[in-house]
């Protein structure tokens, strides 16, 4: 093939060089998994020690105490699987629902809408935090999933990455062809453009699932009863229990229990992505 | 682009309207509403004393000089911005770097599937745990510290929480680490629209990568490179958790990597809505200003 | 009308989001689980009192106290139990970003006005914002006397536990059944080829005052050995023995003895004789360790039991190497307070946990050896200092129990205010940018009143 290029580099080079940063990355990717595992497997008293890169041989004692010990785990891992899992498909479904709305109607005062998303993009959680969950009690909302799915509905930097990906990707042809033949548009939107949009909202669902997974903020402000709790508040509590429990490899193998579903998840979502569904969209 | 023809359309136009229904209700509910008493309560002297509630007594735009006089603003501006970049620069290049070779077919790098899946993989770390796991590496004691001395670069342990830059840099690196796949992910999935045939065109007709990836790669990735550098300085310009765990909420030392939304939180304890309030409207403001400046610069003059 | 219009557009909301997140048959998402019309069922109250007994606690160590010692307590799950007819109900809410303290603000103001059901009863607190939630013009917990306990109930407690939880008008509102007095916990090997002795009594003169501790850092120092681990080792010693309050008329005013922590902790650090690590790090354990250079730490009985990580071989505590005396000056760690809180709907129960759990003598001196506490009762205290058989294997078979009695008395609290908490917090913060060079001591004390306003606008 094209062996070598005019800029000097030779095809061989450049793959080397490729695959020393990309294992370097890798490398710096996965040593905090390493690292965790094996803190997990470590005893209380050994991680007073500090670090050493040998695992021990408690794993299975740590998760036992995990497990049989009085925090609910189980039931915080459902809790988190249903918000996260709500989470994510309120967030991408409702996304692609607004980007479509922008993007496909030429309806009056679209780009107003537009720029006022835009600008409402940035609004940090804490700046809301104190109004949201004075509202929320108001509601009578507290210990409910509600206030934790429901609002994913208005993400706007999700939609602003659907407008984004959909200009790129979604041809307007299309969505006239199946007007012509008669389509509804609620058919168009859940038949037409769902499908083309898999490969963005396998992107944002992967990332709004694991932020839900992991979020502590939020939940913690309302969700008080424990079998509501979600699995960073029981860490949370774990790391927060008192002298005669606390036990530091406990805290470990929750985190590294904890963090599992999110990698299930993840590689399930991920083939999606790595794999290149898009390619059998739309070209050009 | 939406510009088409203008002749059956406004049979449907409404239904622009209906699919915008569910986020404009969930938005006013969820958003609006405690979004417009932040605003409110910035005009208020307003915080809880204990358990004693102090105010609202309205003082108009007292919190505001308020904050722009104690001259705390600008310093933690500053320190957001400085560990922003210090994140951000590595994380776009590396970022379009891995793009760059994966799209590259003159490459062709085997075990693309495993780099692409392996790079996101910190992200699925809780904050918290992620800066368990860097204080205990990064301890006076810690491993990397006695591979430091070990190998001679420093002749006893180097304290990295007690000095500026390297709290900054730890902090940095910490954001880099959990972003950057995030990052590359959003750009691959963006150049997965881009058809393959036009880089094997451009290879036929003798461009190098260089020339392809400048040329072709990059202006069709632009809006997606727009979204990432917006989102990625709203995300910077609200950098809490990496350093809020990692000085332990303290922003020091001598508050080097205290932030903005860190600074807020501040007032959050005292559930000080008035200050609290004006800091989250000057943010708005702020980040409303910058990503518009993104957007106009990195906006091509209309077509279509 | 505002109201009518905001229930309007939320029920929109909710259709909407329901409708497309449930999907075909799956259950709607958020589907408040059972629980609350379980206990809607359960048997009419005993008496004219509420039938569930609400209990606010941040961890574990309550419920099991209640759950191992008060009699009569059935054991349903791990947050709840009854007693009687009673449901007793324990919601943990970690300390984490404040959020205990801040679910107490949300719940105790209108605690009155709640459903029976979800009213408040008991709460706990530490002693750090304890004055928070006893005041008397915020009026959240009961003063004991209202529900009957007299001061004759109390007379075998330790007064700093009743100084922290009095009101300004001298009335008490709580009670702990912990009396968390500590001394200086030192490493007898290190003691033996420093100072050439190794019993309390002997290493007490080298540690008896602040200036005797410093010289004796410095002799630690020529053999290579570190006084404390951390600088924060010793600030609550400091912090514990000062004259007055933080804050006087409403002005932050740094106290001698915290400056003179200061001062010795800056000459120690510049001296190589001390670190400035957090405690609780990794760096601040490994003094745990055989071959630490650390010669003592400061703490109180649950440290050393549960702490020093005596279980794990090559610890100091697993061979017993450690030795416990007074040390400089009188303090104390930790220990939880309970209140009860106002509005509660079972005000006879509620005064029965608290006489339990806290002058019980019997319970208390169960809670003491099944569970290590060093309670909060002279007679008990005093029982255990004379029995030899509570030698602690960690001290090398010392029986701390006399040291801790006698420590607890010379605890002093009456200087709390409802700052402690955020100052002493942000002061340690401050200077250790002064110890690490970062700062010079005004630009040090300049962030502490940045932060101390900060956390309290009243102060500004």
């Amino acid at each position: 093939m094209n062996a070598n290029k005019s800029n000097g580099v030779s095809i061989g080079a450049r793959r080397a060089i490729a695959y020393i940063v990309l294992i370097l990355l890798s490398f710096l990717c996965l040593f905090w998994f390493y690292v965790l595992f094996i803190n997990a497997t470590r005893s209380n008293g050994e991680l007073g020690r500090g670090f050493t890169a040998i695992p021990s041989t408690h794993l299975i004692e740590n998760m036992r105490n995990v497990f049989h010990g009085t925090l609910p785990m189980i039931k915080g891992m459902r809790n988190s699987l249903v918000i996260s899992s709500f989470t994510a498909l309120c967030c991408t479904y409702f996304s692609v629902m607004t980007a479509f709305a922008i993007q496909a109607y030429p309806f009056r005062g679209r780009q107003a809408v537009f720029s006022f998303i835009l600008a409402i993009m940035m609004i940090p959680t804490q700046v809301t935090a104190l109004g949201f969950v004075q509202l929320v009690n108001k509601m009578g909302l507290e210990n409910n999933f509600i206030p934790l799915i429901v609002p994913a509905i208005a993400s706007p930097v999700t939609f602003f990455y659907m407008k984004q990906y959909m200009e790129a990707n979604l041809p307007m042809s299309l969505l006239e062809a199946a007007r012509i033949d008669g389509a509804g548009e609620f058919f168009i939107f859940n038949r037409i453009v769902l499908p083309l949009m898999k490969p963005a909202i396998a992107v944002q669902a992967i990332f709004s699932f694991v932020s839900s997974w992991n979020n502590y903020f939020t939940p913690a402000l309302i969700l008080h009863k424990e079998h509501v709790k979600t699995l960073p508040i029981l860490i949370a509590q774990l790391r927060a229990a008192d002298w005669l429990k606390f036990d530091m490899g406990q805290v470990y193998a929750a985190i590294a229990f904890s963090i599992f579903p999110v990698i299930v998840v993840y590689l399930l979502l991920s083939k999606y992505i790595v794999g290149g569904v898009a390619a059998g969209a739309v070209k050009g | 682009m939406g510009s088409k023809k203008k002749s059956a359309v406004m049979g449907y136009t409404k239904w622009g309207y209906i699919f915008l229904i569910p986020f404009a209700a969930v938005f006013i509910v969820f958003q609006l509403i405690p979004l417009a008493s932040t605003i409110y309560n910035s005009l208020f002297e307003n915080y809880m004393s204990g358990l004693k509630h102090i105010g609202p007594n309205f003082i108009g735009l007292a919190n505001y000089t308020k904050l722009f006089t104690s001259g705390d603003f600008m310093k933690y501006f500053k320190n957001t911005m400085i560990m922003w970049i210090l994140g951000f620069v590595p994380q776009i290049l590396v970022s379009l770097l891995l793009g760059a070779w994966f799209t590259d077919p003159s490459l062709r790098l085997k075990g693309q599937r495993v780099f692409k899946t392996v790079i996101y993989l910190p992200n699925l770390i809780m904050a918290s745990a992620f800066a368990m796991l860097f204080f205990t590496l990064f301890a006076d004691t810690g491993p990397v510290n006695s591979i430091l001395v070990n190998m001679h670069v420093f002749a006893k342990p180097f304290k990295f929480m007690s000095n500026i830059w390297s709290v900054r840099g730890l902090v940095a690196f910490m954001n880099f680490l959990m972003w950057f796949g995030n990052t590359t992910i959003l750009l691959m999935a963006g150049m997965m629209g881009i058809d393959t045939n036009l880089f094997e065109a451009a290879q036929v007709d003798g461009a190098t990568a260089t020339q392809i990836f400048f040329k072709i790669t990059l202006p069709l990735l632009r809006p997606i490179l727009i979204y990432v550098m917006v989102t990625s300085l709203i995300g910077g310009l609200q950098m809490f958790d990496v350093p809020q765990i990692l000085t332990d909420g303290s922003g020091d030392p001598v508050r080097s990597s205290m932030t903005l939304i860190m600074y807020l939180n501040k007032h959050l304890y005292s559930k000080n809505f008035g200050l609290a309030g004006a800091l989250s409207v000057i943010l708005l403001i702020i980040t409303g200003i910058l990503s518009m400046i993104i957007f106009k610069a990195t906006a091509q003059p209309e077509n279509n | 009308m505002k109201k009518k219009w905001l229930a309007l557009a939320l029920s929109a909301a909710m259709v909407t989001g329901l409708a497309a997140c449930g999907g075909s048959s799956a259950p709607a998402p958020a589907a408040e689980p059972a629980g609350t019309d379980s206990t809607v069922a359960t048997a009419e109250p005993a008496g004219d009192e509420g039938s569930v007994l609400n209990v606010q606690v941040w961890n574990e160590e309550f419920i099991n106290r209640v759950a191992d010692h008060y009699p009569g307590y059935e054991k349903i799950d791990a947050t709840t139990g009854k007693i009687g007819d009673v449901t007793v109900k324990f919601t943990i809410t970690a300390t984490k970003d404040n959020a205990y303290q801040n679910n107490l603000d949300a719940l105790l103001p209108g605690n009155a006005d709640a459903a029976a059901d979800d009213k408040v009863d008991l709460f706990l607190v530490e002693a750090d914002y304890a004055l928070k939630y006893v005041d008397a013009d915020v009026d959240v917990a009961m003063p004991l006397s209202e529900l009957g306990i007299t001061d004759a109930d109390l007379d075998q407690q330790y007064q700093y536990t009743k100084d922290v939880v009095t009101d300004a008008n001298g009335e008490l509102r709580g009670a702990s059944w912990q009396a968390c007095s500590a001394g200086l916990i030192y490493n007898r090997k290190l003691a033996q080829e420093v100072l050439g002795v190794s019993e309390p009594e002997e290493v007490q003169e080298f540690v008896k005052d602040w200036d005797t501790f410093n010289e004796t850092a410095a002799k630690m120092k020529e053999k290579g050995y570190n006084i404390t681990s951390t600088v924060n080792d010793t600030y609550r010693v400091y912090s514990n023995n000062v004259s007055a309050p933080w804050v006087v008329d409403g002005k932050v005013a740094i106290d001698p003895n915290i400056e003179k922590w200061v001062e010795d902790s800056k000459a120690l650090v510049d001296a190589g004789e001390t670190t400035t690590n957090d405690l609780w790090s990794d760096d601040w354990s490994k003094g745990f360790f055989e071959e630490s250079p650390v010669f003592c730490y400061f703490g109180p009985a649950w440290l050393i039991n549960f702490s020093m990580h005596a279980d794990e071989d090559g610890s100091v505590g697993k061979a017993g190497g450690w030795g416990l005396t007074t040390g400089p000056q009188g303090y104390y760690w930790g220990g939880t307070w309970i209140c009860a809180a106002r509005g509660t709907d079972n005000p006879t129960l509620v005064k029965d946990i608290i006489l339990t759990m806290t002058t019980d003598e019997a319970v208390l001196e169960d809670i003491a050896v099944k569970d290590s506490d060093c309670v909060n009762n002279k007679e008990v205290l005093a029982k255990l200092a004379g029995d030899e058989s509570f030698g602690n294997d960690i001290l090398g078979g010392q029986n701390p129990y006399a040291m801790l009695a006698e420590g607890a008395e010379l605890v002093d609290m009456s200087n709390i205010s409802i700052y402690d908490q955020g100052c002493n917090e942000e002061f340690q913060r401050a200077m250790r940018n002064y110890f690490e060079g970062n700062a010079t001591y005004d630009e040090a004390l300049a962030q502490f009143n940045t932060a101390v306003v900060e956390k309290y606008p009243e102060l500004g």
